[in-house]
């Protein structure tokens, strides 16, 4: 385990006192570095508050986490600094000399194809060009651990195909370990070594993911996967719900 | 059919975005026939004034013509008059501005930044601006007699409030999500303040600012009319002992200039300042 670079040990989370169940209940989990790993869960079985732990933004109250120093965060919405412009916005919070994070800032834009809008205002941008922005300004930090909160989920189809495929080549240059937080089955398997599914606070599956990369949805086996993680997230292949139907 | 879609493609690809730049640096920028047209009637209606004086149908003793008012301000002009009365005014309100832009941003801040500053500030300050401040003129006079300072207090304490609470507003008002996303962007208390409270807090400060100075220039009115002897408002209450409405109504005049003239000071800072914003950034 010396290449972990997170360890969730029975690590519960409550909202409401003790009489409700926890969102989180008892979570053992743990990420390997350079690691690319996918959260599915329906809305409210907390996923969000799972990547919130991680990000270090929720005090570890119930249980044990072990997290990596450099942390960078991608969220659904770009949350931006309107006020600075585009490199000013990746370059924030970095610490060093003004010409090297400049050009760090700078070098990180060029990663997301996005140099000739480094000057740029925030609140001009699209909704794709305002997340890459995110993620430059994310890379920049060099993070050990990558979090992405649904962040291709406000975009339309074609710029969410792109950013997927952008995110996958980052990783592969960078080997960040990653938690991408999503509740699309098929954006899991193109990009994911291992798929978890959250359900009522437990970690019901932890799914490897072996397809070969670049992945394809045509791929064999890959329809096979999502059938099955629909299942388990209690979706049948015609999105009917499972559970409504055996009850 | 594919011809003439060619043919109307075939310039614009050629030398993209160049000549629709050069025409508009060329030009002298005309005003639009919509922004005459927005003073046509004001204009309408000083000639109808001018005309139905001359007609005898205003009395031109309670009303003095504009061409009389502009004969006024010229000759208050000439014989220096008016520039040392305007100094004057002018003087009383930057300087009470002045004190009030430095105790609203104090207060504003001690108040915004921290639940202990809300505690001390906020309930004084509440209650003081539900006091309408121009009650306090005769207390005023008695503290601070009938001189500048009182002049200078009521503009000060005027500006004030609207600065004080726009900023107390724009602070609390900062969207967590960006402070939460500067957080992990490794942003101490202190570089959150700088890099996102305040540039958050900033439009509706300057909203404030524009605020104070509308209320700066009615402090002045009421101020200078207090047993003045110099300021436009000691003009204009001079020329009721004699009847002269032409230089009252110069006095108007000027004030509302003034208050233009300033108004549009902070909207040129504004522009500056929030060039980020998305109407603005259009424009540029």
């Amino acid at each position: 385990m010396g290449d972990a670079v997170v360890t969730l040990r029975a690590l519960t989370r409550r909202f409401h006192g003790s009489a409700v169940p926890p969102v989180l209940d008892r979570i053992d989990l743990t990420i390997r570095k350079g690691e690319f790993v996918a959260l599915l869960g329906r809305s409210g079985s907390g996923k969000t508050t799972l990547l919130r732990t991680l990000a270090g933004l929720d005090p570890v109250t119930e249980g044990e986490a072990s997290l990596p120093e450099r942390r960078a965060v991608v969220f659904q919405e770009p949350r931006l600094m309107p006020w600075k412009r585009v490199w000013h916005n990746v370059a924030l919070g970095l610490r060093g000399e003004a010409g090297t994070i400049r050009e760090r800032a700078l070098s990180a834009l060029r990663e997301v194809e996005l140099s000739h809008r480094a000057t740029a205002w925030p609140l001009t941008l699209s909704g794709g060009e305002a997340q890459r922005t995110g993620l430059a300004r994310a890379l920049v930090r060099e993070p050990e651990l990558l979090l992405l909160d649904e962040p291709f989920a406000s975009l339309d189809a074609l710029t969410r195909l792109r950013m997927q495929s952008l995110v996958a080549e980052l990783w592969q240059a960078h080997r960040p370990a990653v938690l991408l937080v999503t509740h699309d089955v098929e954006e899991a398997l193109l990009l994911a070594d291992r798929v978890l599914v959250l359900a009522q606070g437990h970690l019901v599956e932890d799914l490897s993911v072996k397809l070969p990369r670049p992945r394809r949805r045509s791929a064999e086996g890959f329809d096979a996967l999502r059938v099955r993680l629909l299942g388990t997230l209690g979706v049948d292949e015609d999105g009917h719900d499972a559970t409504a139907r055996a009850a | 059919m594919s011809v003439s879609v060619d043919l109307t493609a075939q310039p614009a690809s050629d030398r993209p975005a160049a000549p629709p730049a050069a025409t508009r640096h060329g030009f002298i920028r005309l005003p639009k026939p919509s922004h005459l047209r927005r003073f046509l009637v004001p204009v309408l209606l000083v000639l109808s004034w001018q005309v139905a004086a001359q007609a005898g149908w205003i009395s031109t003793r309670l009303m003095a013509p504009p061409l009389d008012i502009a004969a006024a301000a010229w000759s208050l002009t000439v014989t220096g008059e008016l520039p040392y009365h305007l100094l004057v005014s002018l003087q009383r309100v930057v300087i009470g501005l002045a004190i009030a832009i430095f105790a609203g941003v104090s207060l504003g801040l001690t108040a915004g930044l921290s639940k202990l500053g809300e505690d001390a500030v906020d309930a004084s300050m509440q209650m003081l601006r539900a006091l309408p401040f121009l009650a306090l003129v005769p207390l005023f006079i008695l503290w601070f007699g009938i001189g500048e300072t009182t002049k200078i207090a009521l503009v000060a304490l005027g500006a004030t409030f609207p600065i004080y609470l726009t900023l107390f507003g724009g602070i609390r008002g900062v969207d967590p999500k960006l402070l939460e996303a500067g957080r992990i962007l490794g942003l101490d208390r202190a570089g959150q303040i700088r890099h996102i409270i305040l540039p958050a807090a900033l439009p509706q400060a300057l909203v404030g600012l524009r605020y104070g100075l509308g209320t700066a220039w009615l402090s002045l009115v009421v101020g200078e009319q207090i047993n003045a002897t110099a300021g436009i408002g000691f003009l204009v209450m001079d020329a009721r002992e004699f009847l002269r409405t032409d230089v009252i109504l110069v006095g108007l005049l000027v004030y509302a200039l003034l208050g233009l003239g300033a108004d549009q000071l902070v909207r040129m800072v504004e522009r500056r300042a929030l060039a980020w914003r998305p109407s603005l950034v259009r424009e540029g």
